[in-house]
């Protein structure tokens, strides 16, 4: 069935489909729509879930780690300050094993406060231990999120993941989106069987005190668990298309076999980013996109292989690790940190806050890459689309 | 005292702590179909150095401000899954993973009226991290966050009234109880098991190492805190004030606070401070009457 959704929306139904049991949540734009959508499924008996209303993030995403400890399927939605509130516990829910998914609406961080796209909340989550995926479209928040949970449950894996869709472009943005059949879905994801859970049968103790003899095996479980997720991403993406008909990649390639230049991309910029490639490649030049839909675990195998061929690789990102420059950036960098042949690497700083990424942005970019390569330059960070003039400077 | 050992030896804790021995009255009157949902604190610390645990119920620990938060998923998901009857979830704190904070989880989960028993162990300072104040620290108490000094009596705030404040949610069932009273203390935890919706016992729990006194005094000092009338062990059902009871009289004549206090290396300082004495016994005199404890 073809329906005209938001994101937000969208995800809501994936939460559906998934027949998810246990809905602990907070409002927080531009989140808002999920926890609201779920409530009125709940209200008129669409989805038999117990939807938990929290008094905060930190308790949401605590009473999250609690259900899914003692076996329920989890989902929770969040956004910005709600998602770094809860940045304590997002640590325990992967150290703890548990495959909560969470539908995160990206948003800028305050301060200033700020309501609108921006990757810095869930960037800033990224050594948490959680699987990330970034949607570029509605139809892919549904599918991603459907699929996250089929991953994390997955045994080899056990690890919660976060499903990122830019504010507004895509939460609050309309598009047609295919929902899958409820039969389908059922026979995709089966319900959630835990290998541990809380049971007055079986008495466990979780979430122990560990000492410096024990916890580096457990971090280490864990990032082998984080490696393991690779192969279960790659099969459930691969099932998804055989049963859905919609293909995924962790990282996905456009136009890149002849590129000389190579951008990267997450999220809906990927598309401006692609009208870019065309206007280039329409004047000859040869340009290609690599989208990340799946930056943790970071997709190096597949970026060497599709970058390695290019003489140039702009990363254009919407978060901006203070003190340095992106944090994409470097991780890209070290794809190519032990290889002979490496093609020079160019950071963009663009789009924080909500700021509109336009075509001209993207094609800024190249022509500021090409020059700087041109000319040899060794480090590259820059902003686009910022007014540099406007800053007055303390002396 | 015939119990089951659901809180077994062998853990870390101090000799004479008083909320170990909180813990193993509460496991013995809750049973085994009991799961449980702690704060970090010393009661966890203690108790479930892996690969070990003293834990024969399941047991869950997360972090310090959210037990009752966690608790909460618990009872949403059990009730999902249609697994709930016949459980008891009890999420236990200390006094500041409860009254600090863990406040808005516990304020929340009430709210909510999740079905769950929150048991707060109040040894009145943190003490895992080593005898900081907490809001429950007594006026006039020496930590190492409050300490006396030339401008400095110990702490200088009064204990949060926090059995009231949770009284004021409305919950099922709410009491003040004392590990030197055991048995009005177990009596307190079956009842608040055998009603649905949430429930809150607050059990007075002495900390040798915090409050410098004899490791086999824990209880002689747990049941002078009620005979001074320091602290006054009620109950109240359904946040029906009408249901308000005085569970444990403190003797007639009430003994002096004083006494109280003198057995405490945390108090020493105020033993040549008539004045200061005289004010804590004020206040206590004051919440007596209040409760008509007397
Ligand atoms: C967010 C956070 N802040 C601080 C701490 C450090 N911490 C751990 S236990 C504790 C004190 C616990 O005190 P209380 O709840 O009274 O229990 P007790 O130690 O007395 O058993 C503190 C401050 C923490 N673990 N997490």
């Amino acid at each position: 069935m073809k329906m005209v959704l938001r994101g937000n929306m969208a995800t809501a139904y994936a939460a559906k489909l998934a027949k998810v049991e246990v809905i602990p949540a907070y409002p927080i734009t531009p989140s808002t729509l999920f926890p609201e959508k779920i409530s009125e499924f709940v209200a008129n008996g669409e989805l038999k879930c117990q939807f938990v209303k929290c008094e905060s993030e930190h308790s949401a995403m605590s009473a999250c780690i609690g259900a899914s400890a003692a076996g329920a399927r989890v989902a929770t939605a969040t956004s910005s300050q709600g998602l770094a509130l809860m940045h304590e516990v997002l640590f325990i829910a992967a150290g703890m094993r548990l495959p909560i998914v969470m539908a995160v609406g990206n948003r800028a961080l305050s301060a200033p406060i700020n309501i609108w796209c921006d990757h810095q909340d869930t960037i800033a989550e990224r050594d948490s231990g959680w699987l990330q995926f970034y949607a570029e479209k509605n139809q892919e928040t549904l599918d991603l999120m459907l699929m996250a949970f089929k991953i994390c449950e997955d045994h080899r894996v056990l690890l919660p993941a976060m499903v990122g869709m830019d504010a507004f472009v895509l939460t609050h943005t309309m598009e047609c989106v295919e929902i899958p059949e409820q039969e389908e879905v059922d026979k995709f994801l089966p319900p959630y069987k835990p290998v541990y859970k809380i049971d007055v049968n079986n008495p466990m103790t979780f979430g122990a005190f560990s000492s410096p003899d024990n916890y580096m095996e457990f971090r280490y479980a864990t990032q082998l668990a984080i490696e393991n997720s690779v192969k279960v991403i790659d099969e459930v993406f691969a099932e998804f298309e055989q049963k859905f008909g919609r293909k995924y990649q962790r990282v996905v390639p456009f136009m890149v076999e002849d590129a000389e230049v190579v951008f990267v991309t997450i999220g809906s910029m990927t598309g401006t980013a692609k009208e870019a490639v065309r206007k280039l490649r329409s004047e000859g030049k040869k340009v290609g996109l690599i989208k990340i839909t799946a930056y943790r675990p970071f997709p190096a195998d597949l970026l060497r292989k599709y970058l390695r061929k290019a003489r140039i690789v702009v990363v254009f990102e919407r978060n901006i690790s203070l003190g340095y420059g992106g944090a994409v950036y470097p991780e890209i960098v070290s794809v190519f940190a032990n290889t002979g042949k490496r093609p020079k690497i160019y950071d963009f700083i663009i789009g924080l806050g909500g700021r509109d990424i336009v075509v001209e942005d993207i094609i800024k970019g190249y022509e500021m890459a090409v020059k700087a390569a041109d000319e040899g330059r060794e480090e590259f960070i820059e902003w686009i689309g910022v007014r540099k003039e406007d800053i007055e400077v303390i002396k | 005292m015939n119990e089951e050992s659901l809180f077994a030896p062998g853990h870390t804790a101090c000799a004479g702590c008083g909320a170990t021995i909180a813990l193993r009255l509460l496991l013995a009157a809750a049973g085994k179909n009991t799961i449980v949902c702690q704060a970090t604190g010393c009661m966890e610390v203690v108790s479930t150095g892996y690969p070990n645990t003293a834990w024969k119920v399941p047991y869950i620990h997360v972090a310090f401000e959210n037990a009752a938060a966690v608790a909460s998923g618990i009872d949403a998901a059990l009730k999902a899954k249609g697994e709930r009857e016949g459980k008891n979830i009890i999420a236990i704190g200390g006094d500041g993973g409860t009254y600090d904070i863990g406040f808005q989880a516990l304020s929340g989960m009430l709210e909510r009226g999740h079905d769950v028993l929150y048991v707060c162990y109040d040894n009145e300072a943190y003490m895992n991290t080593g005898i900081q104040r907490s809001s429950s620290t007594p006026y006039g108490a020496s930590t190492t966050t409050s300490p006396p000094g030339k401008f400095s009596i110990g702490e200088d705030t009064v204990k949060k009234p926090l059995a009231e404040i949770v009284a004021a949610h409305r919950p099922s069932y709410v009491a003040t109880a004392s590990v030197g009273y055991y048995a009005d203390f177990q009596n307190k935890v079956k009842k608040a098991l055998s009603k649905k919706g949430p429930s809150f016992i607050l059990v007075y729990a002495p900390c040798p190492t915090g409050w410098r006194t004899p490791s086999e005094k824990s209880i002689e000092i747990a049941k002078l805190a009620v005979d001074t009338g320091y602290l006054i062990l009620w109950e109240m059902e359904n946040g029906d004030r009408n249901t308000l009871k005085v569970t444990k009289m403190p003797p007639k004549p009430r003994k002096p606070v004083v006494e109280f206090l003198k057995v405490q290396g945390r108090f020493r300082h105020l033993m040549n401070k008539p004045e200061e004495l005289k004010k804590i016994q004020e206040f206590v005199d004051a919440e007596c009457k209040r409760y008509g404890v007397d």
